[in-house]
């Protein structure tokens, strides 16, 4: 019995080894100069790439469906829809979601989109605030940014997120969880690797909400944080938190002036 | 608010051959999942599709457990004449949907 224990700690041991070789440059702040950006589009493989290239196959446009017809429907004791405000989204939202997370001057902070249509919600519709993951609110996330699709990333330019994106940018580099890793670790150092067999990709947030096949449905840039989250084993922050939009930010201001995909797939 | 995407062609030449492209939004719970208190989670999923053309059918297809949410179905027909497309799906929980598209042939 000690034998097979020996034995198992040996190979529990080699395998950290392993995977400690992936890490062990240290935070070497290489970061992605500009030219050499790729979309998480450029990782996929053709079919997958076929499937967010055609708007009737690619299963987004079903929440995009969805949240035009929430465009329009009336909500909330103010008995006002989106639309009775913000007329034609196609117009109106065309490049906002290219500049969310934006300062909210109330709250003296930045919102992400999904907190901004639910602060839209309860100071001009007189509704309660969809709930995070909740269909609705990634309905109409979708459809708000599906008008901005092929407008250049422009978030975090505002002076008064400066220090947002600097807060968000320490996250990133940072060292955290079980596994003592940063984001940056893997996205700006490894991300040309593979890990267990996908592309580790350079975390450039251009098409959310996206379809993740892994889901088979819609989810935030939230939701695919806490994943990746979850596998560096550290303490998951709550949806809307200010150090998960912080972070929201810094990565799309990571992606300044790539075009806006939404709504992409990814494996 | 289940809704469905297709893709037919607006026109085509008699006698060519046409792709149609159907997207419909379900969850295709599969049945053979638990709850983290050990139920199952009872099975809802699709189980047929079909597209007629002109009343008759030329596309049918039966859907079981293994097959992903939103249910992406692809299939070609000879374009003969002018017309409507009509599709249906049909699923647990007394799902139905229906769908159509017209075509106009030259």
């Amino acid at each position: 019995m000690r034998f097979v224990c020996t034995i198992a700690l040996a190979a529990m041991l080699a395998a950290m080894r392993v995977a400690a070789g992936f890490v062990i440059p240290p935070l070497a702040a290489t970061e992605i100069p500009p030219a050499e950006r790729r979309s998480g589009y450029s990782f996929m493989t053709p079919d997958t790439k076929a499937i967010q290239d055609d708007d009737t196959a690619n299963p987004g446009m079903l929440w995009v469906l969805d949240g035009e017809a929430l465009w329009k429907r009336k909500s909330g004791t103010s008995d006002k829809a989106c639309a009775d405000c913000h007329d034609d989204a196609q117009a109106s939202m065309k490049g906002v979601a290219a500049r969310y997370p934006a300062f909210d001057r109330e709250l003296g902070r930045p919102v992400n989109l999904e907190q901004r249509i639910n602060l839209c919600r309860t100071r001009h519709q007189q509704a309660t605030p969809l709930s995070y993951e909740s269909r609705d609110l990634l309905a109409l996330s979708a459809f708000v940014a599906r008008q901005s699709r092929g407008v250049a990333i422009t978030a975090g330019t505002d002076p008064q997120l400066e220090p947002f994106v600097a807060k968000g940018r320490a996250f990133f580099m940072r060292r955290q969880g079980q596994l003592n890793l940063g984001c940056t670790n893997c996205h700006n150092d490894n991300w040309n690797r593979h890990l267990a067999g996908s592309a580790v990709t350079q975390a450039l947030p251009t098409g959310y909400p996206i379809y993740r096949l892994e889901w088979q449905s819609l989810g935030s840039l939230q939701r695919r944080l806490r994943n990746c989250m979850t596998g560096m084993r550290t303490q998951l922050y709550d949806y809307g938190a200010p150090e998960l939009v912080e972070l929201e930010l810094y990565l799309m201001s990571r992606a300044h002036d790539m075009p806006i995909e939404t709504p992409a797939v990814r494996p | 608010m289940a809704s469905a995407l297709i893709n037919v062609p607006k026109k085509a030449k008699r006698g060519e051959i046409i792709e149609i492209k159907t997207l419909m939004s379900h969850i295709m719970e599969t049945g053979y999942r638990r709850t983290a208190t050990g139920e199952l989670v009872p099975r809802d999923i699709i189980t047929s599709f079909a597209c007629r053309y002109n009343g008759v059918e030329i596309f049918r297809a039966d859907l079981f457990p293994a097959i992903a949410a939103n249910p992406f179905l692809s299939f070609f027909t000879v374009a003969t004449e002018s017309g409507k497309f009509d599709f249906e799906w049909i699923g647990d929980k007394g799902f139905t949907e229906t769908a159509s598209a017209t075509i106009s042939v030259e």
